[in-house]
């Protein structure tokens, strides 16, 4: 388990002193952005062509002049050059040539200003910050479909879009929310706080994490291209028969979300990594910081679910494009095979979601209680009971399929019992509101939203998990309106707690807490205006992703889609404040404002290159609020030795210090 | 069932040392409130609930709702009656600057919790298990060997799902295939579900009945129906382009109003009937454009000679 990281030290680019300043290229020959975006256009052209080239014969689809081979292929060699033109791959060849490696985490820290952002960075800051904006981007432009998913559904007939134009805003709305909000918090907080939280320079994989980022820009880039080719007719599940009928759109599909796949198995797997090898002396299990816990869990989800589905969707491509029939019934596949795959992964995907969310609930609330979190132990189990029973559940989405009727009453128990450990979430906070001191900041506001929200979802889903109610209840706007209580009402409003909370930190500049109060009200009111009377539209008989509905659920519905604009508006809100403060106010924070006992709240805001000086010595639990003589979080400055004696011998990253 | 969630105690009741008893004040609060909630789901609301009482399956549905909303409404109830009164009795006053007690945890509170949350969702899954068995499935679609079946000789009727139509073949009367859907009141009915192209799901909302439409399998679901009137036929599976406009209307009518609604349509299309495949649990896709030319040939059939008139645009 050693992790000697000393011989990058001492090797300087072409053989210079460390600390040395590199030769000066000139910046259009340095990898950034524009090299990335030369480097997947050469690549899609070389890729289209060399499918040509290859499936000539293959099947040419109607109004195309071409078949699935070339898009494909143009894809995936386009992601190769985008992260070629990256300079991802500069480093490896470097090291498979035997020439010296440049210590790049040290270049990319020193580099100021805004450039560093548009680079493949090796800092876990910066690229905590790239995710934060790239989410909300993502985040932004998934909901914009959304709006107009609603206008359609102002009326009980078509009326706006044409039909397939409505199904491709429900499949970029669903697909584009599903996979890219999976690293919502795990990118921007897990990347960048959670080094921080448990006492480390850097993150274990800096090459790989920074990899995971720079995926998803491709990966959303390619799932947007795919209105250029007629979109996709399947949601966001992509059932198999209708999934290799569909037209070209189907590729993006496929390859964007195999893409995201594959970045969040690299971002999981580097969290884990970090989490269990980097921790400070001191930083115990028992004393890890429930978002940590959180961030755990939600990886060993993603590192073994995610293979899963990026399984599934080269199945899918291998269907359209060479024949292969894994999914075919008249050639011996199975549509069922790919409800299967897609399940197994798409199941703990929804804790995927989830997870990070009572994460930071569960952070926030002892500092705004100002109290120790009740019940370490049981929240931490709580997290890991959820992570391991979401593996046993998935066929609870084919409880109608036909699909092994006899388990269903396994399945149904399974489903029913992960209400336990999620219901821990729910002790773990009412036990810390017990007698506490609460503070109304906007964070904890959203936090409290959360709660609510959740308990809703969670109740929800316990109907969903009968197997006669569900008879009533799949495939309905009830299910729709489940799944955004847990993730919109869950995951969204934890992580708006989480950026007013850290952005002070991640930034060194405080949002404004007036607009940031506004937001709340306005969003915490529309999302339960609007996603509250879509349990009574499903129980009514309304199914999902349909553009014609029963003329009576007409008011209902429009009162809906009003609602969702006024969500919009709020999220516009917060749009607006975060980039007021943080490009026009820039009101500078730079202490504690929450006087929080976290350990990343012990360090300058924003936290110096390197994080620490010196590694710290975790001396008590994070939560140890109100507790008469608990020592400080952490010894920041510990005596000469203190580290390395706590190791007796053991090289590790640490020992550095 | 309700007495049961209603006698549940509060589980996050730790001592209180001095002072108000918190714990008693929340349970106060509480415990009106969950009882007059019960009453109100089960008398009131109740017999109100989807999906109705059409069928069998329909009326077991509406009693697990029931069922569940009364265990969930205490338990939401006491989350919300807990935070509400934290938020007003334990928030900061101004000008207040301590911390709170120290309090790590409570291995009664915990214990208790954990044990009452484990009974609940035991009872649901096993309330749940009984009910799927008794209701003969509950109107799912079982597969094609379903394991809990009615007694009897049930009605056969086979659901062919198709982008973007429904259509039903009974093939106990000669297997004609129809696009109308009509069924005796009080006799069980076996639905065969199954697909010529991709997963349609067929959802006759009423009659409390939802079965996956997969190609080449036949899945079975069963239902009786209680009373006569009309019902919606919607597909619950995103198909493609036209999924949203896949819907119909069947009817429940007495057992003699179908009996000659069979034998007439069966004669109205004999016809069509010779040249249809013959009765199968599955069909292969491909013969459908072979039916198709067949038909023209017979001069059957609608616009440009195709059973089915392509009134939605063929998916491109």
């Amino acid at each position: 388990m050693a992790i000697d990281i000393q011989p990058e030290k001492v090797k300087g680019p072409g053989g210079r002193e460390p600390g040395a300043s590199r030769p000066a290229r000139p910046w259009w020959l340095r990898p950034a952005i524009h090299t990335a975006v030369a480097g997947a256009v050469i690549g899609y052209v070389v890729g289209h062509w060399l499918g040509n080239f290859l499936g000539s014969n293959y099947q040419q689809l109607p109004l195309s002049d071409s078949s699935d081979l070339p898009i494909v292929l143009g894809y995936l060699l386009a992601v190769v050059g985008w992260i070629a033109g990256l300079g991802v791959f500069n480093d490896p060849l470097r090291q498979m040539t035997g020439r010296p490696v440049p210590v790049e985490e040290e270049d990319a820290s020193a580099a100021a200003g805004l450039a560093r952002y548009f680079r493949y960075s090796l800092d876990h800051k910066v690229v905590g910050i790239q995710y934060l904006v790239g989410m909300i981007i993502y985040f932004c432009t998934a909901g914009l479909f959304a709006m107009a998913i609603r206008a359609e559904l102002l009326s009980p007939a078509y009326h706006i879009f044409s039909s397939s134009t409505y199904v491709e805003l429900v499949g970029e709305h669903g697909t584009m929310m599903m996979m890219l909000m999976s690293s919502l918090v795990v990118g921007p907080f897990g990347n960048y706080l959670v080094p921080i939280m448990i006492g480390s320079k850097r993150v274990a994989f800096p090459r790989i994490e920074a990899l995971s980022f720079w995926l998803t820009p491709a990966a959303f880039l390619i799932l947007f291209s795919s209105l250029m080719l007629g979109g996709f007719p399947f949601g966001w599940t992509g059932y198999a028969p209708l999934s290799i009928q569909a037209t070209q759109g189907a590729d993006s599909y496929a390859v964007a979300f195999g893409l995201m796949g594959i970045s969040i198995i690299l971002a999981g797997f580097n969290i884990i990594v970090t989490v269990i090898c980097y921790r400070a002396p001191g930083m115990r299990w028992s004393r890890l910081p429930m978002f940590v816990w959180s961030m755990l869990a939600t990886s060993v989800l993603m590192v073994l679910a995610a293979p899963v589905l990026v399984g599934g969707m080269y199945m899918i491509i291998t269907d359209r494009t060479v024949q292969t029939a894994f999914f075919a019934d008249q050639l011996g596949g199975s549509s069922y095979l790919y409800q299967n795959l897609f399940w197994f992964f798409g199941h703990p995907e929804v804790y995927i979601l989830a997870l990070p969310g009572f994460g930071i609930v569960s952070e926030i609330i002892p500092v705004f209680c100002r109290k120790p979190l009740f019940g370490y132990k049981t929240a931490a189990a709580g997290m890991i009971g959820v992570t391991v029973l979401s593996f046993f559940v998935w066929q609870h989405h084919l409880f109608d399929s036909g699909l092994n009727p006899d388990m269903r009453p396994l399945f149904m128990l399974t489903t029913e019992l992960i209400s336990i450990p999620t219901g821990l979430i729910y002790l773990v906070a009412m036990g810390t509101f017990w007698k506490a001191k609460i503070r109304f900041t906007v964070p904890m506001l959203f936090a409290l939203g959360m709660y609510f929200n959740f308990l809703i979802g969670g109740i929800s889903g316990v109907f969903l998990s009968d197997v006669p109610a569900d008879t009533t209840e799949h495939g309905s706007f009830f299910v729709m309106a489940h799944f955004h209580y847990t993730i919109m009402g869950g995951l969204i409003f934890a992580f708006m707690a989480g950026v007013y909370y850290w952005l002070p930190k991640m930034m060194g500049i405080k949002l404004n807490q007036t607009i940031g109060k506004i937001h709340f009200w306005t969003m915490f009111i529309f999302f339960n205006s609007t996603f509250l009377p879509l349990f009574a539209v499903g129980l009514a008989g309304q199914p999902r992703r349909v553009f014609e509905y029963a003329s009576n659920l007409q008011t209902i519905n429009d009162w809906v889609s009003i609602s969702a604009f006024c969500l919009g508006g709020s999220i516009l809100i917060f749009v607006i404040n975060f980039v007021w403060s943080t490009v026009i106010a820039r009101e500078r924070e730079e202490g504690n404002p929450w006087q929080s006992r976290g350990l990343e709240w012990q360090v300058a805001s924003p936290p110096p290159p390197g994080n620490f000086a010196r590694i710290p010595v975790v001396l008590s639990g994070p939560y140890e609020y109100g507790t008469p003589g608990a020592p400080p979080v952490a010894d920041l400055n510990p005596p000469a030795g203190v580290v390395a004696a706590a190791f007796t011998g053991a090289p590790t990253a640490a020992a550095e210090a | 069932m309700s007495a049961a969630a209603d006698a549940a105690p509060p589980p996050a009741a730790p001592a209180a040392p001095a002072g108000p008893n918190h714990g008693l004040r929340i349970f106060l609060l509480w415990l009106p409130l969950a009882v007059i909630a019960d009453l109100v789901i089960w008398i009131v609301w109740g017999p109100h609930l989807p999906p109705g009482t059409m069928s069998s399956s329909a009326a077991n549905q509406q009693f697990d709702i029931k069922v569940m909303a009364v265990l969930a409404a205490p338990v939401m109830i006491f989350v919300l009656t807990y935070f509400g009164y934290a938020l007003i009795v334990w928030r900061q006053r101004d000008g207040d600057t301590e911390d709170g007690p120290a309090l790590h945890g409570n291995s009664r509170v915990q214990a208790s919790w954990i044990t009452i949350t484990s009974v609940i969702v035991l009872f649901l899954a096993v309330f749940g298990t009984v009910e799927l068995k008794i209701a003969n499935g509950a109107g799912a679609g079982e597969g094609p060997s379903p394991i809990w079946k009615p007694g009897g000789a049930p009605l056969q009727v086979q659901v062919i799902g198709q982008q973007w139509k429904f259509t039903y073949r009974y093939p106990q009367f000669g297997g004609f295939e129809t696009t109308q859907l009509v069924l005796p009141e009080g006799q069980w009915v076996a639905f065969h579900v199954t697909s010529l192209d991709v997963i349609h799901s067929f959802w006759a909302y009423q009659l409390g009945v939802k079965a996956d439409a997969n190609p080449g399998v036949d899945n079975v679901a069963y239902t009786k129906p209680e009373h006569t009137g009309g019902f919606v036929v919607r597909c619950s599976e995103l198909c493609g382009l036209w999924h949203g406009a896949m819907f119909d209307y069947g009817r429940v009518v007495s057992m003699s109003a179908f009996r000659t609604w069979a034998a007439s349509t069966r004669v109205q299309l004999a016809a069509v009937t010779r040249i249809l495949p013959p009765y199968a649990t599955t069909y292969d896709p491909t013969v459908v454009p072979q039916i198709n030319k067949a038909m023209a040939k017979a001069g059957i059939g609608g616009a440009n000679g195709y059973y089915y008139p392509p009134q939605d645009p063929v998916q491109p």
